[in-house]
């Protein structure tokens, strides 16, 4: 273990420049953040991710945002086990109706201010899945979504393109 | 004569590939529910079948019926047995063999088949959301109000309850874990599922070839390549065609960067959760090294949608090719390093040895697959068993251990991690010229495609009917899984509890469909 510890004092990191804040989410979050609630939150956001419903695809390239490359946390961005120390509701999956009270439940156990990112293509509008008797079909049908990441699943990069642009908003 | 025949009493069905269906009576089925109980057979998947609500097609319409897919893993022998429910009911398997439970309360929940002489009737998927009963059956308006659901009961002195879900703390599946613990000790775990259940055979009946490959690779994001080899076995299966041999060599690859992505990114976590996180940082960088290479060479870090029936959608360029090697090489030379430190940290191994014990003979009973079963001595791959191409023409070995526990299943995945580089390595430097696809034509029948996912075998069944999906069932390896995971954590303290689930990494998206 030794040498792995001295190797990494050594080596350059790996941890990539981050990307340019996406134009696209910009203009979606425009009008839903604030001044005030800026000068609250100073440049840093708390996240409380729920799947609801996702194939989990989503989730594992949610996990790579904690990687070496990505590094999320040098951002002040960091996941919490606790929606009542989240500011950022990050949702994946269509919102299967199973998950829809759970869903509900958690955005209501936040504190305000607060934000919902909804990610990935299904839960834009329910994707590949909408129209099924499981489906609620989309997370903005079940609590309001201030920014949508969208591909299937969303590279890290874009996610981090996307909380970025959140965090100069709302941060 | 092969040892499954003997149980094959009934009329076998015409176009069901590439192994056989038979209807068979209810003393029949009876007497196979006997067999998987002594062990003469493995349990491969059950699931009910009939027109479903998109009825699409004609004038057909399908009595109620139930198949069971089973195994002689000696034998090396497959097939799939039926029995007609025309009262809408069939005598339970799960009575006589406990791994059927829970399908059978799915088929319950689903299909509205009652499984006679059940030992456990509560529904299952169902968990009292849904406008719709029976949802693929005969579909009906929900009951107004819904019924609590009783969980299992727990006697005893000072014991307490810990609920745990659907939303857990940190980035994962939903899923509910009621725990019993007396102090420290868990007395029962029971799970109750069907938190993403997105009712995908529902939206595959009736939708095109293309369409339901679309939906089998979103089944499970993490093993999307291998829900796509199994779904297009299937359909492959029906209408007798074999891919390229160029695609199957590229879907092989696909399927050992899924495999060695997965594996890496467990050994990482599981290490996570015994607090040893420098193994978690330096595996989520070869795992990110996998899914780059992935990127680069099939243009998805997770490869949905590149296989395809018929074959696979997209080529893999020397430039592709070459990264992956990179990609190798690099893994190679790191991952020796972690693996030595893996072994030699007392105090990591001191939480992963003797936690989270599955028997040999509970790994036996459910046929679970995977890790699970290779580190309780279930020595079962169906890269190998019944195999399909090219692992034919490929040397790989599969380890198998016999603790059973989390650390075994961390030595299976590493062993497993070393297979998928060799194994990569062979297929690229064999990979054979040739065509990627073979056009679909129009075919009717069944089909059942098997593949071998990093968590195990993935069994795919579907009926065609000209270019679409008349019904299409997936079976995840976890529905054989996740019950041992209740049996594993029996005795062991809360605290490790994260560390046993983290070790069996069962799915929820492919449980609950």
């Amino acid at each position: 273990m030794r040498r792995t510890l001295f190797e990494s004092l050594t080596r350059r990191p790996l941890t990539e420049i981050p990307p340019l804040p996406d134009d696209a989410a910009l203009a979606e979050l425009a009008t839903s953040v604030n001044r005030a609630a800026r000068r609250k939150l100073g440049r840093s956001l708390s996240i409380r991710a729920v799947d609801a419903g996702s194939c989990n695809g989503c989730e594992l390239e949610i996990h790579a945002l904690n990687n070496a490359f990505y590094d999320l946390e040098r951002f002040g961005l960091r996941f919490v086990a606790s929606p009542r120390h989240a500011d950022v509701l990050m949702v994946t999956g269509p919102v299967t109706k199973n998950m829809r009270e759970a869903l509900e439940r958690t955005y209501n156990a936040m504190p305000d201010p607060k934000w919902v990112v909804a990610v990935g293509d299904c839960a834009v509008d329910g994707g590949l899945f909408s129209g099924s008797y499981a489906v609620v079909g989309g997370v903005g049908k079940v609590v309001p979504v201030d920014l949508h990441i969208r591909g299937c699943p969303p590279q890290p990069v874009q996610l981090l393109a996307g909380l970025l642009t959140l965090l100069n908003e709302a941060g | 004569m092969p040892p499954l025949a003997d149980l094959l009493k009934g009329t076998a069905v015409e176009a069901h590939r590439p192994w056989p269906r038979v209807v068979v009576t209810h003393a029949v089925w009876r007497e196979i529910a006997h067999a998987l109980a002594q062990g003469r057979a493995t349990l491969l998947g059950l699931w009910g079948d009939q027109a479903a609500a998109p009825a699409v097609h004609k004038s057909m319409v399908h009595k109620p019926i139930v198949h069971m897919a089973i195994m002689s893993e000696e034998a090396c022998d497959i097939a799939v047995v039926s029995i007609d429910c025309p009262a809408g009911s069939f005598p339970s398997i799960g009575a006589e063999h406990p791994p059927a439970i829970r399908l059978e309360r799915a088929i319950f929940s689903l299909f509205g088949l009652e499984p006679i002489g059940a030992p456990d009737k509560r529904p299952w998927l169902d968990l009292g959301f849904w406008d719709v009963q029976y949802p693929l059956g005969a579909r009906a308006a929900a009951p107004a109000t819904r019924t609590a659901y009783a969980f299992l009961p727990v006697e005893g002195e000072s014991l307490h309850q810990i609920p745990v879900g659907p939303v857990h703390a940190g980035i994962i599946e939903p899923g509910h874990f009621r725990f019993t613990a007396g102090g420290e000790t868990v007395a029962r775990l029971e799970q109750r599922l069907g938190y993403v259940h997105k009712g995908i055979e529902s939206l595959m009946a009736g939708a095109t070839v293309e369409r339901a490959a679309q939906l089998a690779a979103r089944t499970c994001g993490d093993s999307t390549v291998a829900y796509g080899i199994a779904f297009a076995r299937a359909v492959e299966a029906v209408l007798q065609i074999e891919p390229p041999v160029r695609a199957a060599y590229l879907r092989a690859l696909m399927a050992e960067l899924e495999r060695l992505a997965n594996h890496l990114g467990d050994i990482g976590a599981i290490c996570n959760d015994a607090s040893f996180a420098l193994m978690h940082a330096h595996c989520g960088i070869l795992r990110e090294r996998v899914l780059r290479a992935a990127d680069a060479a099939f243009g998805h870090r997770l490869m949905m949608d590149r296989v395809v029936p018929g074959g696979v959608a997209g080529d893999l360029d020397p430039a592709g090719a070459a990264t992956i090697h990179e990609a190798l090489q690099d893994i190679r030379r790191r991952f020796s390093r972690l693996v030595e430190l893996y072994d030699n940290t007392a105090s990591l191994q001191d939480r992963t040895v003797a936690s989270g014990i599955v028997t040999a003979d509970l790994a036996r009973q459910f046929g679970a697959g995977g890790y699970v079963g290779r580190a309780s001595g279930r020595n079962f791959d169906a890269r190998r068993t019944p195999g399909y191409a090219p692992y034919d023409q490929l040397d790989f070995s599969v380890p198998v251990f016999t603790a059973g526990d989390v650390d075994a299943r961390v030595w299976v995945r590493i062993r497993e991690v070393e297979q998928s580089l060799a194994l990569i390595e062979q297929i690229l430097a064999r990979l054979p010229q040739g065509p990627l696809t073979m056009p679909l034509a129009e075919g009717a029948g069944e089909g059942l495609g098997l593949a071998e996912g990093f968590r195990g075998d993935v069994l795919a069944w579907v009926r065609l009917d000209g270019m679409r999906v008349e019904r299409c069932h997936l079976r995840d390896p976890s529905w054989f899984q996740w019950p041992l995971l209740e049996a594993a954590i029996e005795g062991n303290i809360v605290a490790d509890f994260p560390l046993c689930n983290k070790s069996f990494n069962c799915s929820y998206s492919g449980h609950d469909l």
